[in-house]
C-alpha cells in the first residue's frame, strides 16, 4: 500500500489538542509543578523536589485519614452493592409497577450532595430530626455531633441512602437484558433458586456490577460535600475525609506544595485501585475448574 | 414412549393461544412444528414441556396423566433459538450440568459428557467459556446438554434459526443422524418448509393457534389440506389464482383458458381457487401444452443461481422461481406459463379439493 501524506491534517486535530490541553494536560502539569516546588509568592518559589511527597507520606494525620477513607469506601460497597442485587432481585419485571419503582428508586439520585447533607443534618438531629428522636426513643444514646462513631454511621447510612439506587438501576437493567430462555433452559434442569443466581444472574451481570463498583468506589473515595455539610469533618476528626482534608490544606492554609503532591498521591491511588478492581472482576469466573 | 395432547387450550388474558389441538408424537422419527411466526408454535412447545399449564386439556406421555407434572419432574430437555449456555461454567460442566442435578456418578458423568461433546464435535473444546466459541459451537453446546441426559422428550425451538447458512445445513445433517438414533419423542419447531423436509418424518402444521393438518411429511407436503397449509409449507407461499371450471374447461381469470387436466375433471362446475408452486410456473411455453397469464414485473431477486420474479396481475401477485440469472427491468411487461397438470383446487371454503396426479401418496 502507498502512503499518502496530508499537511492539512494537522488543523483538523488540532482543536481537540487544544481542548484537551486547557481541560487535563496542563492542570495536571501544573500540579505537578507545584509538587515539587515551596511557593512563598509568584516571584518567591524555590525547588524541593520530592520533599512534599516524603512529608506527606510521613503525615501521621493524613495516615489516618488514608484509612478512615479506605475503610469507609469497603464499607460503601460491601453495603450498597449486595443491598442493590438484593433489591433489584426484588423489583417486578413487568406491568405498571416498573415505572413506580424505577420513580421512587431514582429519586434520591436527584438530589445534589450538599442538599443530601442538609436534609440529614436536620433529619438526624437527636433534638428534632425523626431519625435522631426515633433512635433515642428506642433507649439508644444517638448524637451524631458529639459521638464519632455515631457520625460515622451516619454518613454512611446517608451514603447508602443517596446511592445505593445506582447500584439497584445498573443491576436491574443487567437482569432484564437475561432472556427468558435461560430461566426456562434452569427449570428444565431443575435448577435452584439458588443456583439460577449463581449460575445465571451473578455471571450475566458482571459487566454491570463492574460499572457499579468502580463508579462508587471511585465516587465515594471523593466524597466530600455530603460528610462536609453534616459533620463538617467531626466530631474532632472521625469524619474529615480526604478531600475534605485536601481543601483544608490548599484553600485554606494555602499550603500549596504540599496541596499538589497530595493531591497526585490522591489520583494516583484511585487509578491504582480501580485497576485492580477492574483487573479482579474482569478474571472472576474465568478458568474455573 | 408415546406423547399425546387431548384437546389442549391455552388463553393468555382471555386472549387465545392456543386452540383445542389433538396431536400424538411417536418416537424414532421427528415431529416437525411447522408455522409462520406467532403460528403458536413456542406456545405448544412450552405446553408439551411443562413450563406452562394448558387451559384445558391433558397431556399424556404413555397414557400417563403428566399434564399437573411441573417440568423438573418430566424428563424433558429443550433447545432454544439463542445460544443458551450457563455463562461462567466451562463447555465441560454446561454438558455435565443436567447430569450433576440427576445425582449421577462422577464416572459415568465423564465418560457420557465426552462421548457427547465427540458427537458434536466440540470434543476438543471443553475447557473453554462458551462466549469464547463460535455461534454454531455454542449450539453445538446447547444440544449436547439437551442430549447427554436421558430426555423422553426432546424439543427444539427453531435451534438453526440464528446461525449462517452453511453452519445450518451441516448441524441439519447432524441431527437427522441424531434424530434416527434416539429412542426418544422429537419435536422441532420451524418456519421453514426445507426443515421440514429434510427432517421430518412427519409434519405437524400450525396456524394461528390451531392444529391445522398433521401426517407423514411427504403426504402433508404433496396434499395440502387447506389454503393455510399450502401457504406455509411452500416457500415462497404457494401462489393462488381465482378460477372456473365449467363443463370441463377450466379458466384462470379472464384471459386463460383450458380444457381441464385428467385430476380437475370430475369436479363439478363453479368457482375454486387454484394454487401452484412458484417452482411451477415457467417463462416457455414448452409443447403449447401450458396456460399463459400476463402481468407486470415488480422484482426480481436473485438468489444463486436461481431467480424469484415478483410479478404482479392486478389485484394478485405472484412469485415465479426459475432457474438461471434472469435480469428484469421495473414494471416490464411478462407472460408467464403454467402447466394445468400441476394445479391444485381449493373449495371456497378453502379446503382441498383436487391435487396435481404424481402428487397423490402412493406416487411418492
Amino acid at each position: 500500500m502507498e502512503k499518502t501524506y496530508y499537511p492539512k491534517a494537522w488543523l483538523m486535530v488540532l482543536p481537540v489538542v487544544a481542548i484537551v490541553s486547557f481541560s487535563a494536560i496542563v492542570p495536571l502539569m501544573t500540579v505537578i509543578n507545584y509538587s515539587v516546588q515551596d511557593i512563598f509568592g509568584p516571584e518567591n518559589r524555590y525547588f524541593v523536589g520530592m520533599e512534599w511527597f516524603r512529608e506527606i507520606l510521613g503525615d501521621p494525620e493524613i495516615r489516618g485519614a488514608f484509612q478512615r477513607q479506605f475503610l469507609f469506601s469497603f464499607a460503601v460497597l460491601a453495603i450498597e452493592i449486595p443491598l442493590g442485587i438484593a433489591i433489584a432481585l426484588c423489583m417486578p419485571r413487568k406491568g405498571p409497577w416498573v415505572s413506580v419503582v424505577l420513580i421512587l428508586l431514582a429519586l434520591p439520585l436527584l438530589v445534589p450532595w450538599n442538599v443530601v447533607g442538609t436534609i440529614w443534618q436536620m433529619f438526624a438531629r437527636p433534638d428534632i430530626g425523626l431519625l435522631g428522636i426515633g433512635i433515642n426513643g428506642l433507649g439508644i444514646d444517638y448524637n451524631f455531633t458529639g459521638n464519632s462513631i455515631d457520625a460515622w454511621v451516619t454518613v454512611l447510612a446517608m451514603d447508602v441512602w443517596h446511592w445505593t439506587s445506582l447500584a439497584v438501576l445498573l443491576c436491574y437493567a443487567g437482569l432484564q437484558a437475561i432472556p427468558d430462555a435461560y430461566y426456562q433452559a434452569a427449570r428444565i434442569d431443575g435448577a435452584s433458586r439458588w443456583a439460577v443466581f449463581r449460575y445465571i444472574e451473578l455471571p450475566k451481570m458482571r459487566g454491570v456490577l463492574m460499572i457499579a463498583i468502580l463508579l462508587r468506589f471511585m465516587d465515594s473515595f471523593k466524597i466530600f460535600a455530603e460528610p462536609f455539610v453534616l459533620t463538617g469533618g467531626g466530631p474532632g476528626d472521625s469524619t474529615t475525609f480526604l478531600s475534605q482534608y485536601l481543601t483544608t490544606m490548599a484553600v485554606g492554609q494555602f499550603d500549596l506544595g504540599p496541596a499538589a503532591a497530595f493531591s497526585i498521591i490522591y489520583f494516583l491511588v484511585i487509578l491504582l485501585v480501580s485497576y485492580v478492581f477492574y483487573q479482579v472482576i474482569n478474571n472472576l469466573g474465568k478458568g474455573v475448574s | 414412549m408415546t406423547l399425546r395432547l387431548e384437546g389442549i387450550s391455552k388463553y393468555v388474558e382471555g386472549e387465545m393461544h392456543i386452540d383445542r389441538v389433538d396431536m400424538a408424537c411417536e418416537p424414532g422419527q421427528a415431529t416437525v412444528l411447522l408455522g409462520l411466526t406467532q403460528a403458536g408454535k413456542t406456545t405448544l412447545m412450552r405446553l408439551m414441556a411443562g413450563l406452562d399449564r394448558p387451559s384445558s386439556g391433558r397431556i399424556l406421555m404413555d397414557d400417563r396423566d403428566v399434564t399437573r407434572v411441573p417440568v423438573r419432574k418430566r424428563k424433558v430437555a429443550m433447545v432454544y433459538q439463542q445460544f443458551i449456555n450457563y455463562p461462567s461454567l466451562s463447555i465441560y460442566d454446561n454438558i455435565a450440568s443436567p447430569l450433576k442435578l440427576a445425582r449421577i456418578s462422577k464416572v459415568e458423568i465423564d465418560r457420557r459428557v465426552r462421548a457427547e461433546a465427540e458427537r458434536m464435535q466440540i470434543g476438543h473444546l471443553l475447557d473453554r467459556l462458551p462466549a469464547e466459541l463460535s455461534g454454531g459451537q455454542q449450539q453445538r453446546t446447547a444440544m449436547a446438554r439437551a442430549l447427554v441426559r436421558d430426555a423422553q422428550l426432546l424439543l427444539l425451538d427453531e435451534p438453526l434459526i440464528n446461525l449462517d447458512y452453511k453452519l445450518r445445513e451441516q448441524l441439519r445433517e447432524d441431527l437427522q443422524q441424531i434424530f434416527r438414533e434416539r429412542d426418544t419423542v422429537i419435536v422441532y419447531a420451524t418456519t421453514e418448509p426445507l426443515e421440514a423436509l429434510t427432517l421430518g418424518g412427519s409434519t405437524a402444521v400450525m396456524h394461528e393457534g390451531r392444529l391445522v393438518q398433521h401426517g407423514p411429511t411427504p403426504e402433508v407436503y404433496h396434499r395440502p389440506a387447506s389454503v393455510a397449509v399450502s401457504q406455509v409449507f411452500s416457500d415462497p407461499p404457494m401462489n393462488l389464482f381465482a378460477g372456473e371450471l365449467d363443463n370441463g374447461e377450466l379458466s384462470l381469470g379472464a384471459e386463460a383458458r383450458f380444457k381441464a387436466p385428467t385430476h380437475l375433471r370430475d369436479l363439478p362446475s363453479g368457482r375454486y381457487r387454484f394454487g401452484v408452486r412458484p417452482g411451477q410456473m415457467h417463462l416457455d411455453n414448452r409443447d403449447q401444452a401450458r396456460m399463459a397469464l400476463t402481468g407486470e414485473v415488480e422484482v426480481a431477486e436473485i438468489a444463486g443461481s436461481e431467480t424469484y420474479i415478483h410479478v404482479r396481475h392486478g389485484e394478485a401477485a405472484w412469485v415465479v422461481q426459475v432457474e438461471g440469472v434472469h435480469a428484469f427491468g421495473l414494471g416490464d411487461p411478462i407472460t408467464v406459463y403454467i402447466d394445468p397438470d400441476r394445479l391444485f383446487a381449493f373449495d371456497s371454503a378453502g379446503r382441498l379439493v383436487a391435487a396435481p396426479a404424481s402428487a397423490r401418496p402412493d406416487a411418492t
